[in-house]
């Protein structure tokens, strides 16, 4: 009965554990290993335009929830100019003014995006119907020509302004789009002309811009595309206003989906818009945080990770304390190790962390074994309890000083680093070990101190796993799992693993009993 | 040299109880914590037994304070021979006995001589906790020092042995005497090398025995023979044992008593985490024991006579 509420509660605590700790990993992309590097690109918009007398009205369209990219950071630059951002439905631009404006202007946008699969897809809503426009003749003649042999082509929305679009790009052998062309130079032009071919099916389109990632040192032009509206499948098919070709391309960054020109100047219309990506690597851990903070503050707030960088390295360490203690409890509850007292050999592999490993057994062997000879002669003086412990505190501060100054002396820089030792608990030890040893005899105290210290270099080597340490601190629900753990052995009743050799000879032969003695 | 899973295999056959099976299944369940105190201080198991009528040694006086180990020396000079142990000890732990006088020393029963400044160190070292559990101040109880049976003369190297009977429920279920051996220093606690020889509860006679971890059947010391001893007063110190349980109310406990050359059975102390090596000495687990009580508790016939309780034990509990 008890014990099923035991296993219940340590499943759904660890159960609550990985799934904080999966939510994390997955969704949220925390990186799972230390140093983890992310792909991050910077990209900068830069807007130049000749400044004319009166008020100046730069609009440049930005991105708004790009799907599959994350926005984790915005700068936007632009000396003396007043700044505010517009808000459309599903648009954004930025609109600076500035009124006594002279000579060459610059302004720039920035912004760090992250490529994140699991950003959420939006769902646009349907666009107005569409009536066509009319058209004088030839124009008329023209239009209803090429749109009539671009429909024989096609099965669908999708792929009839796919094949419009490639029929608009072989203006050579066709008259009829020779003529519609006339004018027109930029793949950009040529998606309007087909949105308003288009219209004239009542087909929705729209043209949008994307911006390719791609390492490069020279400016990026944006790219046009054209949406159709799928009204069966409630969305918008995306056709390259280049070769006609459908779908999104991967490496596209989508600019702004905005009907209005990515740039305006009022009354300028020599303004320029340069693109320019750069591709940078940046720790996953501060990507992670960074992208998290853009999206839910509070998550970021009440996490670890933004407490002062002290302090977080303290937790470092803290948090890997039930882990050392978890294995201790492992060492001496299921294997059955002796130590000196509960918790004392997580703290000397605390003190290791600080003196490495081999140097810190060393210490702690002289000190102890220092400190009981002396513990040896106090006895002799027949001190009481308290202050016997209090003389043995001292010396073994006084013998902490003196390895220091000693191996200062002779150049070895490790015996510094002894000042973190727990000394009370050395003292304690010195303390426990000496009446074990008159107890129990040298042999018995000797176990109890080796077994003391072999816990604590396990626990040490545990504890300085570096990527569980970087685990931990960044997925500390993962503790609530050792938890569950720990419930669960809490109520180990197996044979201790020393246990068998203890009995063993019990299990060995079928004693078989003496006889009985007749009475 | 067994595989290992072959070992965990016939422990299992034979029962044996592990320290985690007792703690978890056992101790946890059946010993209320509020009643410790009944047990780890020997004071309040020395006044609950008085009042139960069972029989203990006496209490010839209580130290409880530093300055109070001057006055002991005046309360005790008309004894010769008598024990000094801390109320919270444990396993034995600083116990001194004292059999005799020189002087102003005192003769322990190794032999040693024991300056005055030494026994008092020794009290105050008690009295500031360092033999009790978790070092806390102490009291100190001095009483009257067992003559044991001689029966035992042959099997004991100088020390008191004491026979350990593990209640659970009230029910006797294993029981064992602890032989002192010259390298136990006279002290029946078998971790520091005493020889635990098992007993069949229904007749009262030693089977085998253990020393460490090795089987034995002659004493070390000196070479007689620790099986076929039929232990006196045997039905009574059942009975004692079952009387501990309703003495302390702790369903899992052992009970430590001694065999007087002139009282007979006197209870030393009782111990709420009775050991393991029971077993050991008895070659037999506890656990298919203690099932058989479960048993019982179960379908709501455990017995409230403890002489029903021993009649029970020595019909179910022989030690094969």
């Amino acid at each position: 009965m008890k014990k099923t509420q035991l296993y219940l509660l340590a499943l759904i605590i660890a159960a609550i554990g990985l799934a904080a700790f999966y939510y994390k990993w997955k969704v949220l992309s925390f990186p799972i290993r230390a140093a983890e590097q992310t792909e991050l690109w910077e990209i900068q918009a830069r807007v130049q335009f000749q400044a004319r007398k009166g008020p100046n009205k730069v609009t440049l369209q930005i991105p708004r929830d790009p799907p599959g990219y994350d926005l984790i950071d915005e700068k936007f630059v632009a000396r003396n100019y007043g700044m505010n951002i517009e808000q459309g439905k599903r648009t954004r631009a930025v609109q600076w003014q500035f009124r006594n404006a002279r000579g060459n202007q610059a302004l720039y946008y920035r912004a760090t995006v992250y490529r994140d699969l699991h950003a959420s897809e939006y769902s646009d809503p349907p666009p107005r119907e569409v009536s066509p426009s009319v058209y004088e003749e030839p124009y008329l003649t023209a239009r209803s020509t090429l749109l009539e042999q671009v429909r024989e082509k096609s099965v669908d929305s999708a792929s009839f302004a796919g094949q419009l679009v490639r029929a608009l790009g072989t203006a050579d052998n066709d008259s009829s789009v020779a003529l519609l062309m006339e004018g027109i130079k930029t793949s950009e032009q040529r998606a309007h002309l087909a949105k308003g071919l288009l219209a004239d099916r009542q087909i929705s389109a729209r043209v949008i811009h994307g911006l390719p990632l791609v390492q490069s040192d020279a400016t990026m032009p944006l790219m046009p595309f054209l949406q159709v509206w799928d009204g069966e499948a409630q969305r918008w098919d995306t056709i390259s206003a280049e070769s006609g070709v459908e779908g999104w391309p991967d490496d596209m960054f989508m600019w702004s989906i905005s009907q209005r020109p990515v740039l305006e100047v009022e009354d300028n219309p020599r303004a320029r818009v340069e693109f320019s990506v750069q591709r940078t690597l940046d720790d996953a851990l501060d990507v992670a945080k960074e992208r998290l903070e853009a999206k839910d503050r509070n998550l970021v707030a009440y996490s670890l990770l933004n407490l002062p960088l002290q302090t977080q390295d303290v937790y470092r360490i803290l948090l890997m304390m039930p882990l050392g203690a978890f294995l201790m409890l492992l060492l001496r509850n299921v294997v059955g190790i002796k130590t000196f007292g509960t918790f004392m050999p997580v703290l000397v592999a605390l003190a290791f962390r600080e003196t490495k490993l081999v140097t810190g057994v060393i210490l702690f062997t002289t000190v102890v074994s220092m400190g009981l000879l002396v513990r040896f002669y106090l006895e002799k003086l027949r001190l009481l309890l308290v202050p016997r412990l209090t003389a043995v505190l001292i010396l073994v501060v006084f013998l902490m000083a003196l390895v220091s100054v000693v191996s200062n002396k002779l150049g070895i820089d490790q015996g510094l680093s002894i000042a973190l030792f727990p000394i009370v608990i050395m003292t304690m030890t010195i303390e426990r070990m000496s009446i074990a040893w008159e107890e129990r005899g040298g042999a018995f105290a000797l176990k109890e101190g080796i077994g003391t210290l072999i816990v604590a270099v396990l626990a040490y080597l545990v504890m300085s796993i570096a990527w569980l340490e970087h685990l931990v601190f960044v997925f500390p629900e993962l503790l609530l799992v050792l938890f569950a753990l720990t419930l669960l052995i809490g109520r180990y009743s197996g044979y201790r693993i020393s246990e068998l050799f203890r009995f063993r000879a019990l299990a060995a032969d079928p004693v078989e009993p003496a006889p009985q003695k007749a009475d | 040299m067994l595989n290992p899973f072959t070992i965990v295999k016939r422990l299992r056959a034979i029962g044996l109880t592990g320290i985690g099976q007792r703690n978890a299944e056992f101790v946890l369940m059946y010993n209320q914590r509020r009643n410790y105190p009944r047990v780890d201080d020997k004071l309040i198991t020395k006044k609950l037994a008085i009042a139960a009528g069972l029989p203990v040694p006496q209490l010839y006086a209580v130290v409880r304070e530093e300055h109070e180990i001057g006055e002991l020396h005046e309360k005790i000079k008309d004894r010769d021979s008598f024990v000094v142990k801390p109320a919270h000890g444990s396993g034995g732990d600083g116990i001194l006995v004292i059999t005799g006088r020189r002087g102003d020393k005192y003769r322990r029963s190794s032999g040693a001589l024991l300056a005055r400044e030494e026994f008092d160190h020794h009290i105050s070292n008690m009295l500031s906790g360092l033999f009790s559990l978790g070092g806390q101040p102490d009291h100190v109880l001095v009483e009257y020092c067992v003559q044991f049976d001689p029966i035992f003369d042959n099997v004991s190297y100088k020390g008191v042995p004491d026979i350990r009977i593990i209640s659970f429920l009230g029910y006797p279920v294993m029981a064992m005497i602890r032989l002192p051996t010259r390298m136990s220093d006279g002290k029946a606690n078998l971790h520091q090398g005493a020889i635990g020889v098992g007993i069949d509860i229904p007749t009262g006679i030693t089977r085998r025995g253990v020393w460490g971890r090795e089987i034995i059947r002659e004493h070390p010391d000196t070479e007689s023979s620790i099986v076929g001893l039929t232990i006196p007063h045997w039905d009574e110190l059942l009975l004692i044992a079952a009387r501990a349980y309703e003495l302390v109310d702790l369903g899992y406990v052992g009970v430590d008593i001694v065999l007087d050359k002139h009282l007979g059975p006197l209870v030393l102390e009782l111990n709420a985490r009775p050991g393991l090596a029971i077993q050991m000495a008895n070659g037999n687990g506890l656990l298919h024991r203690l099932r058989k009580v479960q048993e019982m508790e179960k379908a709501g016939t455990l017995s409230k006579v403890p002489a029903e309780r021993v009649e029970f034990s020595k019909a179910n509990f022989p030690t094969l």
